[in-house]
């Protein structure tokens, strides 16, 4: 297909990057964590800190997320990553603790940790996968699962009656003077993914000029549980989650960011 | 001056799932009338056209497509 | 080694002991009767003489998290509560456990069930040495009966979990938390350095160097079979700590014809007891165990093959009393005698106990 001489060493110009360890992922195919992990693997080796990185997975999808960074980490109990994050940070201050955290766990059940670790402005960076389902449980209503939205408990459509509202912690984040870096980001497209990828170097930066806690949401999606392909749940985050969960910054130098 | 890229896909760890395709500037890629040892119709791609810009590559949740771009 | 005497509480002890045996973090939420701990730590400022870390959690959930987090890391970390605050921590306490993670806690038992009281009681002793989350797990449990018991056993609690690689317990009572006494205090042990905790606990994540694979603290095994070989490990290690590290004291046990069993500050109370029961004629000794997990089964089996009868003595309503029936295999009479909600009994309430209960009878 190619003309072989293309395919040289000296004309790469993208690889998988070696933070990542071999293991086969064990998402669904489409995921958002694959390509979310990706990026945090490369800002990793960008940055030349893979030994002093140190992650903390949740409970959910995600929980193998350590078999796949090629860095020191501990499982969590559930929802209980920023309270890991927070000891292992203060006692080695100068390493990069990052935790990697669903809906369900760092919105639900972490709601305590999440808030507490962002206010007391814990020098970690966070990274809030958000695709408003439990995925790992098969397909449930998460915190931030939309008005409307049918999932295994609410298989007719989330009932603010019923089920209360969508909870928009990362807004709610950002009012917290701990946090010195908020924002939403996606990885849909090449565009969104190099945003995205930006923003958790730009997370990891501040953590190296030691600002506080940097906070990135990652949108993303569940094809799976939303019961779609990967190329349509992509579409439809767009037109439904996006609306409800506007992409940016919302907190830039530890000031808000006027919209 | 004329860019020509390559990409090379690691067809066992291709899931299959496409969103590499419609990134494509160039509709360089398809998914494959072959499957690979998981049963995925891999990612495969179908032309010459690709100019390495790496956008696949990018939305690629397994990280199976390495890019290759020369200057010609 | 120099000795310096001092005169504190129990808890401030537990503070002390922690500066002073290198300890790296402790994390804590307050709550009655064990807030000293913190308010001494955080009095003396450690972390200005030693690097150590001390923080004010927000919760008894994120407190045990963290030792969770920094013991994943390979250091001395510690907690410490009471009764409630011990509850909440169990989710934890397995966790750590399952992932193999020493660490030093601390709880200053008050009464239950429930918020219950801020008096001492012994009533979580089955939360302690049963388990208390979920799983097959033991806690290495040291049960302190002095102030100088609390300064020590920090000592022996982090030799112990680093030994074994398992959460160490303190298991106090409110009275000896509170309680000032004398103590002898030691030099600052200094602090691991971060080249001695990557030789000491090679399993750790303190950042991976390019040298070595990346460590994993987790206590997930998806296959079920790995999952029953690491619980095979694990109960070789409480088997091997109930071989090694059974700890206890004896108290005119030698022609002894009755004996009390307790701990903590019912030993206290036993031992008077043993006094005022000599006075009388009674021959009774007291057996005291410093280790609950491992307990002491031997020699209370072989007290009960001497003995006309063994009393628990504790501040419940009959929790280690088991364990002494299980040891004894009802070779002698086996009673036990508790008072509980915080109420703490005398020691003439204890000897007439064993004179009603298992002298008469």
């Amino acid at each position: 297909m190619f003309n072989p001489d293309i395919i040289k060493p000296e004309n790469l110009v993208y690889k998988r990057t070696s933070v990542l360890t071999d293991n086969v992922m064990h998402y669904c195919p489409g995921c958002g964590h694959g390509t979310i992990h990706r990026l945090i693997a490369e800002v990793i080796e960008e940055m030349g800190i893979q030994e002093k990185a140190i992650c903390v997975a949740p409970v959910g999808c995600s929980v193998l997320a350590y078999n796949y960074f090629d860095v020191d980490s501990q499982g969590a109990a559930h929802g209980r990553a920023p309270a890991i994050a927070t000891a292992i940070q203060r006692l080695y201050p100068d390493n990069h603790t990052f935790t990697y955290q669903g809906d369900g766990d760092l919105a639900a059940i972490g709601t305590a940790e999440t808030i507490h670790a962002c206010n007391r402005g814990e020098n970690i960076v966070m990274i809030f996968v958000n695709n408003g389902i439990y995925g790992m449980t098969g397909g449930q209503m998460a915190p931030t699962t939309l008005i409307g939205m049918k999932t295994a408990t609410s298989p007719y459509g989330r009932d603010v009656a019923l089920n209360g509202h969508p909870l928009k912690i990362t807004e709610l984040l950002a009012d917290l003077p701990g946090t010195y870096y908020v924002t939403r980001q996606s990885v849909q497209n090449a565009a969104s993914v190099r945003k995205a990828k930006k923003a958790i170097r730009q997370a990891f930066e501040n953590q190296k000029a030691k600002k506080g806690t940097s906070f990135v949401e990652v949108v993303s999606n569940c094809n799976s549980g939303w019961k779609m392909t990967p190329v349509a749940a992509n579409k439809w985050m767009e037109e439904n989650m996006f609306p409800f969960y506007p992409l940016g910054d919302m907190k830039v130098d530890g000031q808000k960011v006027s919209k | 001056m004329a860019i020509k890229g390559a990409i090379v896909f690691d067809v066992e760890h291709c899931k299959g799932c496409g969103v590499c395709i419609p990134t494509c500037p160039n509709q360089v890629i398809a998914f494959s009338k072959n499957v690979n040892n998981k049963g995925y119709n891999y990612a495969e791609a179908v032309n010459d056209n690709c100019i390495g810009c790496t956008s696949c590559a990018m939305v690629c949740p397994d990280g199976v497509i390495t890019v290759y771009k020369v200057k010609l | 080694m120099a000795k310096e005497l001092k005169l504190m509480k129990g808890n401030e002890a537990i503070a002390e002991a922690a500066i002073r045996s290198g300890c790296d973090g402790y994390f804590g939420y307050p709550i009655t009767p064990q807030s000293e701990v913190m308010e001494h730590l955080m009095a003396e400022k450690p972390w200005e003489k030693t690097g150590m870390v001390v923080l004010q959690a927000e919760s008894e959930t994120a407190s045990i998290n963290m030792v969770y987090g920094g013991a994943g890391a390979g250091k001395k970390v510690m907690t410490s509560s009471s009764s409630p605050g011990v509850s909440l921590m169990q989710e934890g306490m397995t966790y750590l456990a399952g992932a193999e993670l020493p660490c030093l806690l601390v709880n200053v038992v008050r009464g239950g069930p429930g918020l219950g009281t801020i008096q001492p009681s012994q009533a979580d002793y089955f939360q302690t040495v049963k388990g208390g989350g979920h799983g097959d797990y033991r806690l290495f449990t040291l049960a302190p009966a002095t102030v100088q018991e609390m300064y020590d056993f920090v000592f022996l609690g982090w030799e112990m979990a680093f030994k074994y690689r398992n959460p160490v317990m303190i298991l106090s009572d409110g009275a000896i938390g509170q309680v000032m006494e004398k103590l002898y205090v030691t030099d600052y042990t200094p602090r691991w350095t971060n080249e001695e905790i990557a030789e000491k606990c090679p399993w750790s994540t303190y950042g991976k160097p390019s040298t070595r694979k990346h460590n994993i603290i987790t206590s997930l095994e998806l296959e079920a079979p790995k999952q029953e070989e690491h619980n095979h490990k694990l109960q070789a290690k409480y088997a091997k700590m109930e071989e090694d590290e059974v700890r206890y004291e004896m108290v005119n046990c030698e022609d002894a014809e009755y004996v009390f069993v307790a701990y903590g500050s019912s030993a206290r109370i036993a031992e008077k007891a043993v006094q005022l029961g000599r006075e009388k004629g009674i021959k009774v000794g007291l057996l005291r165990p410093i280790t609950l997990f491992p307990f002491p089964k031997k020699i209370i089996a072989e007290l009960s093959t001497k003995v006309k009868g063994l009393l628990a003595v504790e501040m419940s309503a009959g929790q280690m009393v088991e364990d002494v029936r299980l040891a004894a295999q009802f070779r002698c009479p086996i009673e036990h005698f508790g008072r509980f909600g915080g109420v703490i009994p005398t020691p003439h309430e204890v000897l007439e106990a064993l004179e009603e209960k298992i002298i008469k009878a």
